[in-house]
């Protein structure tokens, strides 16, 4: 029974919000802050596996979160801190250091045909800065240490048909690099970012993304990274009014990756989706970060993010924050994570924290679950008769699936399942 | 005409106190078209027998055969028996992650087929053995085994049986925890394969009832992990109303 892993619909202080998204009646408009009570289901409903922890946060409101772009009001984090407990110190190689990078540490090559604008933005120049708010020391050095932005945008009512590519190629393993993109589409604008991370370097990146009003902005993020690279990363989008957003991000290869993703919205009437896609391999840590940030009424949001872990001390973290202010009435939220425990010595963290301060909304639900494929998983469907290999590559694929087809462009959907093969290989399946 | 022949089989498991043998020599032969019930008490073996013909890793063949029409069965993998045409209906269904039923129905048969089945006819065939089976329809799209009911384990176990046509196959149970209509409807899924394919069966329980549905040509006392007794379908009668005292007390 312990290995089967069910969804979980939650109750947060004793009401319903798990898998059918159904409003809280109980709620009055003073709203109420249930992240403590949401933790303490988490972790109930959650145990039973060896390779899984639930935990709670034990912090204060996200919305008291600390931002800014001043280095010295990040300190060195010394692992204790809510948001760092996860993450290995030791093997970020550098990326913390208040440091310029050294040049050429990651090049940066745009591809995008004509209509789609490509310069530079220096410090203060906006629309730099004007979405992503530093949430850690990563994010302010690289803020700090970047002279001219890259900033890609595609002008109002243009849509571009071709995925825009920006391909970060590192050039060596702990090359310093520090990285600061900002990707804009005006009103009624409609374009694929796709964001590629290959070769090796101590990469430090910011992105912000601005979604005009009408918009539809896809940003798809890929970490092909060698198995020697360090990433650390902040994603910020805001999404205008009824625009559409998604941003998905496919971790497989680096050895330490850690992203926060996260949005909030402009105003009203628009539907923005976070969903990842991760495949730890043994010695590799890989951890992502969401956060929903409900400021405005009338919003719907949706994360899910799903990976797969094999090998001793391969290991993942999902911490997923959704924060549904007081004034966000009528909000409609579900966020999900999923994991799939290949071998024994693997762990995963899942961590979702839904704090509602409105009773006055559509739905807010999460869910988290971890399953095992062991020796039984096995035996039974090559007692069907499918071989040993492909019984792995039928689970694997058939559970990261749903992550590579939101992504939507054939070409890199194909090559993802190319390289979850070879990930497979890898471990000797 | 196929042969499923077992010869002396001896099993053991290890376990944390050592080796411990479960199979004592046990001795069968099926031929195609025969339906063979054994009943045992609990812990006799009988799930162990079944494990080990479907090649379980766990179980440790140390003497004996297992012979398909004369190929060593011993000798080949777990896909290659089922390649090979046998079937294990589990008496515990494994839920597996990430598959949907769609998914695996349709890899599974391409596997034993060799050739992936015409995506038209299949689908019909799926769904009309679905119906037949009362499953709903809904369950192609879900998880293997994720989160069904125990008797909807079963039927999905027997749908499996239908639709890959195996020549023998080892009914685990496939009657406990069904309910009355269940029963019935699962039994009718055992005698259209056992008709349509001249399927051989063996059929492991502990009720009589089932064989009120499934007539067996054979019945096989198992006690302490070898056939006690052998007999014809009135043997079954006399353990439903007697039970195994005159065989535990032999083996005493
Ligand atoms: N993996 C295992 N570890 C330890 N003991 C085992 C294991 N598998 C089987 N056994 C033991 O082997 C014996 C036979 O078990 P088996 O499951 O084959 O019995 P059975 O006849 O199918 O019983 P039931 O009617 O209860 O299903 C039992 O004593 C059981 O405890
Ligand atoms: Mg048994």
């Amino acid at each position: 029974m312990t290995n089967t892993p069910a969804d979980q619909a939650e109750k947060v202080a004793g009401v319903e919000v798990g898998e059918r998204r159904i409003s809280i009646p109980g709620m009055t408009e003073e709203g109420e802050n249930l992240a403590a009570e949401t933790n303490q289901a988490a972790e109930h409903s959650h145990g039973g596996l060896g390779e899984t922890k639930q935990l709670t946060s034990g912090i204060g409101s996200r919305a008291n979160r600390h931002t800014g772009f001043d280095v010295a009001g990040f300190p060195q984090p010394s692992g204790r801190e809510e948001e760092w407990r996860f993450t290995p110190l030791k093997k970020l190689t550098g990326v913390l250091t208040d440091e310029a990078g050294q040049a050429d540490a990651a090049e940066h090559r745009v591809t995008a045909s004509e209509d789609v604008v490509v310069s530079s933005l220096a410090q203060g120049i906006a629309p730099r800065d004007s979405v992503l708010q530093p949430a850690d020391r990563a994010a302010a050095v690289a803020a700090k240490n970047v002279d001219d932005a890259l900033h890609v945008s595609v002008p109002a009512d243009v849509e571009v048909a071709e995925p825009i590519r920006v391909d970060i190629t590192g050039a060596g393993a702990g090359r310093r690099a520090n990285s600061h993109i900002v990707l804009q589409a005006g009103t009624h604008a409609k374009a694929v970012f796709v964001l590629e991370h290959r070769g090796s370097a101590a990469f430090n990146g910011n992105v912000e993304v601005i979604v005009g009003d009408g918009a539809d902005v896809k940003v798809i993020s890929l970490q092909r990274w060698d198995d020697d690279a360090v990433h650390v990363g902040q994603h910020d989008a805001e999404v205008g009014r009824d625009a559409s957003y998604k941003h998905v991000a496919v971790s497989l290869g680096g050895a330490v990756i850690r992203l926060n993703t996260n949005f909030r919205y402009a105003a009203e009437g628009a539907e923005a989706e976070m969903y990842g896609l991760y495949f730890a391999d043994a010695g590799q840590h890989i951890e992502h970060r969401t956060f929903v940030d409900h400021n405005s009424p009338r919003n719907t949001s949706n994360v899910l993010y799903k990976g797969a872990l094999q090998g001793a001390s391969a290991r993942t973290v999902w911490v997923g924050d959704v924060l549904i202010r007081k004034e966000a009435v009528g909000t409609d939220s579900y966020e999900k994570n999923q994991n799939l425990v290949l071998t024994d010595g693997a762990r995963a963290d899942s961590v979702p924290n839904l704090e509602i301060e409105t009773g006055v909304i559509e739905g807010a639900g999460h869910a988290s679950s971890t399953g095992r494929f062991d020796e039984n998983h096995l035996f039974y469907l090559m007692a069907r008769g499918i071989p040993e290999k492909e019984a792995r590559q039928l689970v694997v694929r058939g559970f990261l699936n749903e992550i590579i087809q939101k992504i939507g462009v054939s070409s890199i959907e194909d090559s993802l399942q190319e390289d979850l093969e070879n990930e497979l290989e890898i471990a000797g399946f | 005409m196929s042969t499923l022949e077992i010869k002396d089989l001896h099993v053991s498991i290890e376990t944390e106190q050592g080796t411990k043998e479960i199979l004592k020599g046990v001795s069968l032969t099926i031929t195609s078209g025969e339906i063979h019930a054994i009943m045992g008490p609990n812990g006799s073996g009988k799930s162990t027998l079944a494990a080990t013909i479907a090649g379980h890793p766990r179980y440790e063949v140390t003497s004996g055969s297992i012979t398909l029409d004369g190929e060593d069965v011993l000798e080949m993998g777990v896909d290659e028996r089922a390649q090979a045409g046998l079937f294990l209906a589990m008496q515990y269904p494994v839920e597996v992650p990430g598959v949907t039923m769609t998914n695996f129905l349709r890899t599974a048969k391409t596997a034993l087929d060799g050739e992936a089945p015409k995506l038209r006819t299949w689908t019909k065939e799926v769904r009309e053995a679905m119906e037949q089976l009362k499953i709903d329809a809904d369950f192609a799209s879900r998880n293997v085994n994720e989160g069904f009911s125990g008797g909807e384990k079963k039927r999905v176990e027997i749908l499996q049986l239908e639709l890959f046509k195996p020549k023998f196959a080892v009914l685990d149970e496939t009657d406990s925890g069904l309910d009355i209509d269940a029963l019935r409807v699962v039994s009718e899924g055992v005698n259209r394969a056992h008709e349509a394919n001249g399927m051989g069966t063996m059929l492991i329980t502990h009720y009589t009832r089932i064989l009120n549905y499934i007539k067996p040509d054979h019945v096989h006392v198992f006690i302490d992990g070898r056939v006690a007794e052998h007999g014809g379908p009135e043997l079954a009668d006399e353990l439903e109303e007697k039970g195994y005292d005159r065989f535990l007390a032999a083996t005493a």
